[in-house]
């Protein structure tokens, strides 16, 4: 790596609002230190664009610590660039080379859709949230951190899936567009933990449903999303959820269903 | 029965009726293979099983039957995930590389309708009669139809060996992506078995493969014969 200045091909994917067809349009980025993270990247782009009066790429960030789950970025056909167990804002620019071509595309899902320039809607993972993503407690002062044990292993299985910052990128690199991983993740955090035992069945149930309403593609095994998941979230949340939907289609009844239902 | 429609159109769901319909013509593939092995026992032990299939009686029509609606269920359901699949992303990108999937896994819809064509021409063929109809229904001296012989002229043509042989060749990857893909769809997984369920797959899928072309190439290899020749 050199402290040499990059100058850089970028085609950008740019679209005005929801309505609008898009396109990518190229630009040449001039001067990018290679310590500057990627996000910085299209930030320097963003000053040239506003110098010459023209319209600033809309992309999302928040954090810029890897944590928040809010960047998003196909960077050349990867999530994320497609570096191991990194966010797009973890990126940096000694990664790319003086003169390269960069394409930069929004997440792609009929469920993601694209609210401007780089920047998607992803409140139907909110959806999937609401139909189950929780445990049903009584609320008040918060209660002893220790009072039900679990054992070491069983925490730290539990803190794998919850390692999901929700940021799409497993959807993002699905070629089908599922959501899969995201999902099972969300459920395995609490079904490793005693606490997520109660209501097992009806919130796996809940959250598989609201996940196929939301639109998002059937899993057909390519394992992309574990590869492209920026927290290294394992398969095998989708085999546990397979599982368990399986479990609760076969044998949880909601009390208060109608006979048959 | 409102809760059971429900979950096999599930995505969840779908998978787990394309992992059972998928075992279920697995199981039925694994005899028939075996069973065309017998071909190397000679002319009368192969009439002998094909004369005890076709003897079964209604048990022949139960297990037809039974085949037509895994088939059917099996390439109906793919072909809608097929299709919800497609819809779930319109537009597409215009760079997209992926690292971890096997080229033969994105096939599968195409090697699966490919295969269900060759069913169509493996039935017209064997079957209904309609490809040699010269070599079909001939009898053997005990009375019995000669399967033996029919396979043997069958694959002495060689435009017909070349044809089951690219089927199998299509039926190989469709396997090795099938067969792994039924465990994590069940959920029957575990890091126990994690290494062995990934190259079962795959190593299942090859054993078939050489098992359904070893016959149809002993014919042309002059291993397998014509009675007297």
């Amino acid at each position: 790596m050199s402290d040499k200045p990059l100058n850089l091909t970028v085609y950008v994917w740019r679209q005005k609002d929801a309505k609008d067809a898009g396109g990518l349009v190229k630009y040449d980025v001039k001067g990018v230190s290679s310590h500057a993270s990627f996000l910085e990247m299209l930030d320097i782009l963003n000053e040239q664009l506003i110098e010459r009066g023209e319209e600033p790429v809309a992309f999302d960030a928040d954090c810029r610590e890897g944590i928040c789950g809010m960047c998003s970025l196909v960077i050349n056909g990867r999530p994320h660039g497609g570096f191991a167990g990194t966010t797009t804002c973890q990126v940096h620019m000694r990664h790319f080379k003086d003169g390269e071509t960069i394409y930069i595309e929004p997440w792609r899902a009929s469920s993601f859709p694209v609210v401007k320039d780089l920047v998607v809607d992803r409140s139907a993972f909110e959806s999937i949230m609401q139909a189950g993503g929780f445990i049903t407690n009584n609320c008040g002062s918060a209660g002893d951190a220790n009072a039900i044990p679990v054992p070491k292993e069983q925490a730290d299985r539990a803190f794998e899936a919850a390692a999901c910052i929700g940021c799409g990128a497993c959807v993002a690199a699905c070629p089908n567009s599922s959501a899969m991983l995201f999902t099972a993740a969300k459920l395995a955090h609490m079904h490793f933990l005693p606490q997520g035992q109660a209501e097992r069945m009806k919130r796996t149930k809940a959250m598989v449903d609201a996940m196929d309403a939301a639109g998002f593609g059937n899993c057909t095994n390519h394992y992309e999303c574990e590869a492209a998941c920026p927290k290294d979230i394992s398969r095998d949340v989708i085999a546990m959820m397979n599982r368990g939907y399986a479990k609760a289609s076969l044998t949880y009844r909601d009390p208060a269903a109608k006979s048959g239902e | 029965m409102s809760w059971f429609v429900s979950y096999v159109r599930s995505s969840v769901g779908a998978k787990h009726v394309m992992a059972v319909t998928g075992l279920g013509l697995l199981l039925f593939a694994i005899i028939h293979m075996l069973g065309h092995l017998g071909m190397f026992a000679g002319r009368d032990a192969y009439n002998h099983y094909a004369h005890t299939l076709q003897g079964l009686g209604a048990l022949k029509w139960i297990a037809r039957g039974g085949l037509l609606f895994l088939v059917a269920v099996h390439i109906g359901a793919g072909v809608r995930l097929a299709s919800l699949n497609r819809a779930a992303r319109p537009v597409k990108y215009a760079v997209y590389r992926t690292v971890r999937t096997r080229p033969w896994a994105k096939w599968m819809p195409w090697t699966g309708l490919l295969i269900l064509a060759f069913i169509v021409y493996h039935l017209v063929h064997f079957t209904f009669g309609q490809i040699q109809p010269e070599y079909f229904h001939k009898l053997d001296p005990q009375g019995r139809y000669d399967a033996y012989t029919m396979f043997v002229r069958g694959f002495q043509n060689t435009g017909i060996l070349i044809s089951y042989l690219v089927a199998m060749a299509l039926l190989l990857p469709h396997l090795a992506h099938g067969i792994s893909s039924t465990f994590q769809s069940l959920g029957l997984k575990h890091p126990k078995y994690d290494g062995l369920i990934d190259k079962a797959g795959p190593a299942l899928a090859v054993i078939m493969f050489l098992g359904y072309i070893a016959p149809p190439i002993a014919v042309a290899l002059h291993v397998i014969k014509l009675p007297g020749a």
